[in-house]
C-alpha cells in the first residue's frame, strides 16, 4: 500500500511510520502545521504544533530514510476545531478537541488529501487496533495498553474511513514503543508524552479562552439558588470541576463543591455537592457509527472520557443521529459537549456529543447536571 | 560540487593551517587565501581589497544592511530610512525588519511591477521625499524565486545621485548572468560559493574601498576588520575556484541553460494551458535556468510531493525551513492573489540539468497537475 504516515514530532507516530515502512509499504512522512503562529520551542506537555516538532518529526523520517513534507492545514484547523472549541465553551459546553481533530483534520482533511494524492491509508501512532473481519470489513477495537488506549477519541470514525486507517501500535505497549524507538536509532525515543491541548501553550484554557471571548463576570450560585462567589466568565467552567471556584461563602455541612451545572443564557454557574454530579442517563446527538448500529435494548459498554472509566449501559432509544443511554452504575461529571462511546467487548461501535444528562430518575430530580426529566421526551 | 573544485579544497583540507598566524604554514595559507581573493575578485569586477569573504551569502547580506544603517546612521542620526525592494531574500528582508524593530530605522519597501522588477520612478519618488533621511538602498540583482533580473546599474546611478549608497544581493545572480561591481556601480555585493557549484558555508561581501560598514562580528580584526574570525581557507579556495569555473563557463552555459528554460516553459504552458508563468516573459529579463509558474487550483506542497515521485525535483517558492508554508512575499509584491501564490512552483535548471530532464517534466506535469487538483478540491476550496 501506499501510505501516508502523519508525523506530529513525537515517539508513537515515529515508530507507527516505522513499522509501516517495515510491513513493505510505500510511507511517505507528512507533518501537519495546524498553527499559523507556531512557537519555536515546545513547551510543557504539548506534543506538536511548533517548530522544534517539525524538526523532530522531518529528522525522524530522515533516519527512516523516507520522504517528508510539511502540510499546512492551520486554516482548516482554525476552523473545524478551535473555533468549533471556542464556540462550545462559549455554550456552556465541553468539547473535546483530539475528537474533533480526528473526525474533520486527521481523518477528513488529511484522509481526503491522501486518497486523491493516490495513497491507500493514513498512518497515525494512536493506540487502537484495527480488525480485519472474516467477512470483509473492518473494525475498531481498544488498545492492548489500557492506559494509553485511545479508541475513544477516534469513535468518531465512519467504516468507510476506517477502511484507510492504519494503527500500527495498538497491540503494543508504551514502553515498548520506546524501548524500540530507541532501538531504531530515533531520537525522539524519550520525548516527554503529551497532555495538554495543543493549541493552548501554557495549559491555561480558562485563560486562553477569557482572552477570546472576554471577561463576562457573573454569579456562582448553589442548588438553592443563593449566591455564593462569582466568576469572570461562565464558559470557563466545565461539570464536575472542583478547583478555582472562589466560593466566598462556605457550605452550611462543609464539604467540598462542585460545578454541577454550567448556564450560558443567564451566565451563570451552579455548585453542589458531589452526589449531584451523578449521571445515569446520558443523551447524545450527532451519532456516528463506526460498526453496525446499536438497537435499542442493545447492552453496551459506556466511556465519556478520554481516559475516563468504561461503565456499563443500555441503549434505551436511538434515532440516526441521537441516543439515549441509561447507566448501570452513575458516572460523575458528565458535561454537555463531551464525547459518549459506545462499545460491546472490545469493539467501538459509535460515538455522540453529549447533549444532555440526567439522574435517570424522572420522579426524583435530584439536581442532576442536566434538565433530567426533559431529555427522554426529545427521543422517541 | 564540481569536480575540480572538490580536488582544490580536498588538497587544502590535507594541509591545515591558520592564514593569521607568521609562522611558514600561516604564511602558505595565507598565500592560498589570498589568491582565492584574487580569483574571487576578477571573476566579479572587483578589486582584490575589496572582497570580504564571510560564511555564507546570508552573512554578507546582514553584514551589509547592518553595517551600512549603523555606519550610515551613526555619521548623520537623520539617516534612518531603509529603501529596500518588495522582493528581497530573506536575509536582506528580515535584517532590514530587525532595524526596524531593534535599531529605529523606519521601512519602506519599494513596490515591484507584475513581473517583479523594482521600479525605477517610485524609488526616486521615494528617495526624492526627503534625501538625507535615506540610510542606504538594497535591491537584489535578480529574483531567487521569479529570476527576474533588476536594474541594479540604473538604481546605483540614482542613488548616487542623491549621495544614498547602494547593496544588491548577488547570490542567485552571479554566475548566471555578467556581474561586475566596478560597472555597476553598487556599493556592496553580496555572494554565496553553493550557488556557483562551490562549498556550502562560505560566501562573501564585496565592499567597496571607503565604504565603512560598521562590523557585524568582532573578534581578531580579519578582513579589513570587517569581518573577525579566522578565515576558513580550504572554502575560500573552493570558491574562489568554482567563481572562476562558473564565470569561464557562463558564455556556452547560459545560452544552453536557456534553451531547456524555454523548451520546459513550452512543455509546462503546452501540457497546463491555465498554468501561469511568473516572472518576466521575456527571456533577457530572467535568468537563464529559472522557470517559476502558478498553478490555479493546485497547492504548491501536492505538486512537489507528486512531482518528486516522478523523479522531478523543483520547489515551492523558496526552499524554507519554517514549520508553516507561506504564501511567497514576492509573488505577492507581484500582485499575485494569495490562493494563486499557494499553487506555486520553481523549476531550476543548473549545470548537471539535461534535456531528459526537460522531457521528464513535460511528461509528469499534465497528470500530476489534474491530481493535485482533485486532492485540492477533496481538502477543500477552504484548505
Amino acid at each position: 500500500m501506499r501510505v501516508l504516515a502523519a508525523m506530529s514530532g513525537g515517539v508513537d507516530s515515529a515508530v507507527a511510520a516505522a513499522r509501516a515502512l517495515e510491513a513493505g509499504h510505500e510511507v511517505v512522512g507528512v507533518h501537519l502545521a495546524l498553527s499559523r503562529t507556531p512557537a519555536t520551542e515546545r513547551t510543557g506537555a504539548r506534543g506538536c504544533c511548533t517548530i522544534e516538532d517539525a524538526r523532530d518529526a522531518r529528522r525522524a523520517a530522515d533516519v527512516l530514510g523516507i520522504p517528508f513534507y510539511v502540510w499546512d492545514l492551520a486554516e482548516r484547523f482554525e476552523q473545524d476545531v478551535v473555533e468549533d472549541f471556542v464556540a462550545e465553551y462559549a455554550a456552556g459546553r465541553t468539547p473535546n478537541p483530539c475528537v474533533r481533530c480526528n473526525e474533520r483534520i486527521k481523518f477528513s482533511a488529511l484522509l481526503d488529501r491522501a486518497l486523491a494524492l493516490d495513497f491507500d491509508a493514513v498512518c497515525t501512532g494512536h493506540y487502537a487496533r484495527v480488525v480485519d473481519e472474516p467477512g470483509g470489513g473492518r473494525t475498531l477495537h481498544r488498545a492492548v495498553d489500557p492506559a494509553k488506549d485511545q479508541s475513544y477519541v477516534l469513535a468518531v470514525l465512519t467504516p468507510e474511513r476506517l477502511r484507510h486507517a492504519l494503527f500500527p501500535l495498538g497491540d503494543t505497549r508504551k514502553d515498548e514503543v520506546r524501548r524500540e524507538a530507541a532501538a531504531r536509532g530515533l531520537q525522539v525515543a524519550d520525548k516527554p508524552d503529551s497532555h495538554d491541548i495543543c493549541f493552548i501553550a501554557d495549559g491555561d484554557t480558562a485563560g486562553w479562552l477569557t482572552a477570546r471571548l472576554g471577561r463576562r463576570p457573573g454569579i456562582v450560585e448553589d442548588l438553592t439558588g443563593r449566591p455564593v462567589g462569582d466568576h469572570e466568565g461562565a464558559y470557563a467552567y466545565t461539570v464536575g470541576q472542583r478547583r478555582g471556584l472562589r466560593l466566598g461563602i462556605p457550605a452550611a455541612d462543609g464539604r467540598p463543591r462542585y460545578v454541577v451545572e454550567v448556564r450560558p443564557v443567564t451566565n451563570t454557574v451552579v455548585v453542589g455537592p458531589k452526589e449531584a454530579l451523578a449521571v445515569r442517563e446520558v443523551s447524545g446527538e450527532g451519532l456516528s457509527w463506526c460498526a453496525d448500529p446499536l438497537k435499542a435494548g442493545a447492552e453496551a459498554g459506556v466511556q465519556v472520557r478520554a481516559h475516563g472509566a468504561e461503565v456499563p449501559g443500555r441503549i434505551d432509544a436511538v434515532t440516526a443521529s441521537r441516543l439515549l443511554i441509561r447507566l448501570g452504575e452513575p458516572l460523575d461529571g458528565v458535561a454537555p459537549g463531551q464525547t459518549v462511546v459506545v462499545y460491546t467487548g472490545t469493539q467501538v461501535r459509535g460515538a455522540a456529543t453529549i447533549s444532555a444528562t440526567g439522574t435517570g430518575d424522572a420522579g426524583q430530580d435530584g439536581g442532576g447536571a442536566g434538565p433530567s426529566p426533559g431529555v427522554c421526551h426529545e427521543h422517541p | 560540487m564540481l569536480g575540480p573544485v572538490l580536488a582544490a579544497m580536498t588538497a587544502e583540507l590535507q594541509r591545515l593551517g591558520n592564514p593569521s598566524s607568521l609562522h611558514t604554514s600561516g604564511r602558505r595559507v595565507r598565500r592560498v587565501v589570498e589568491e582565492s581573493r584574487e580569483q574571487l575578485a576578477a571573476a566579479v569586477g572587483a578589486g582584490p581589497s575589496e572582497v570580504v569573504f564571510t560564511a555564507g551569502g546570508t552573512e554578507a547580506d546582514n553584514l551589509a544592511v547592518k553595517g551600512l544603517f549603523w555606519a550610515r546612521s551613526e555619521a548623520d542620526p537623520r539617516r534612518r530610512r531603509v529603501l529596500a525592494s518588495a522582493v528581497e531574500h530573506h536575509a536582506v528582508r528580515d535584517s532590514v525588519e530587525w532595524l526596524g524593530a531593534r535599531a529605529g530605522a523606519t521601512l519602506e519597501w519599494l513596490e515591484v511591477d507584475d513581473v517583479g522588477r523594482v521600479r525605477l520612478d517610485a524609488v526616486e519618488a521615494a528617495i526624492r521625499r526627503d534625501p538625507d533621511d535615506v540610510a542606504f538602498v538594497s535591491v537584489m540583482w535578480a529574483n531567487n524565486e521569479v529570476g527576474t533580473i533588476q536594474p541594479v546599474a540604473e538604481l546605483a546611478e540614482l542613488a548616487h545621485r542623491y549621495g544614498i549608497p547602494v547593496h544588491s544581493d548577488a547570490v542567485q545572480a552571479f554566475g548566471q548572468i555578467p556581474v561586475d561591481f566596478a560597472a555597476s556601480g553598487v556599493d556592496c555585493l553580496a555572494l554565496s560559493g553553493h550557488k556557483i557549484g562551490g562549498p556550502l558555508g562560505v560566501g562573501a561581501l564585496v565592499a567597496r574601498r571607503g565604504l565603512g560598514l560598521t562590523p557585524v562580528l568582532h573578534g581578531g580584526g580579519q578582513e579589513r576588520g570587517v569581518r573577525s574570525g579566522t578565515l576558513d581557507a580550504p572554502a575560500a579556495r573552493g570558491f574562489a575556484l568554482a567563481a572562476a569555473l562558473a564565470e569561464g563557463a557562463r558564455g556556452t552555459q547560459a545560452p544552453r541553460l536557456a534553451t531547456l528554460r524555454d523548451d520546459a516553459v513550452a512543455a509546462v504552458l503546452g501540457e497546463v494551458p491555465d498554468a501561469v508563468l511568473r516572472g518576466d516573459p521575456d527571456p533577457a529579463g530572467r535568468l537563464p535556468g529559472n522557470a517559476h509558474f502558478t498553478f490555479p487550483g493546485c497547492e504548491g506542497d501536492s505538486l512537489l510531493y507528486l512531482l518528486d515521485a516522478r523523479g522531478v525535483e523543483c520547489s515551492t517558492g523558496s526552499a524554507c525551513q519554517a514549520g508553516v508554508p507561506q504564501p511567497s512575499h514576492v509573488l505577492l509584491a507581484m500582485g499575485v492573489g494569495e490562493e494563486q501564490a499557494r499553487g506555486a512552483l520553481r523549476f531550476t535548471f543548473g549545470h548537471t540539468s539535461t534535456t531528459a530532464d526537460v522531457e521528464a517534466l513535460a511528461e509528469a506535469i499534465g497528470p500530476v497537475v489534474r491530481r493535485a487538483r482533485r486532492a485540492w478540491l477533496a481538502t477543500g476550496a477552504r484548505g
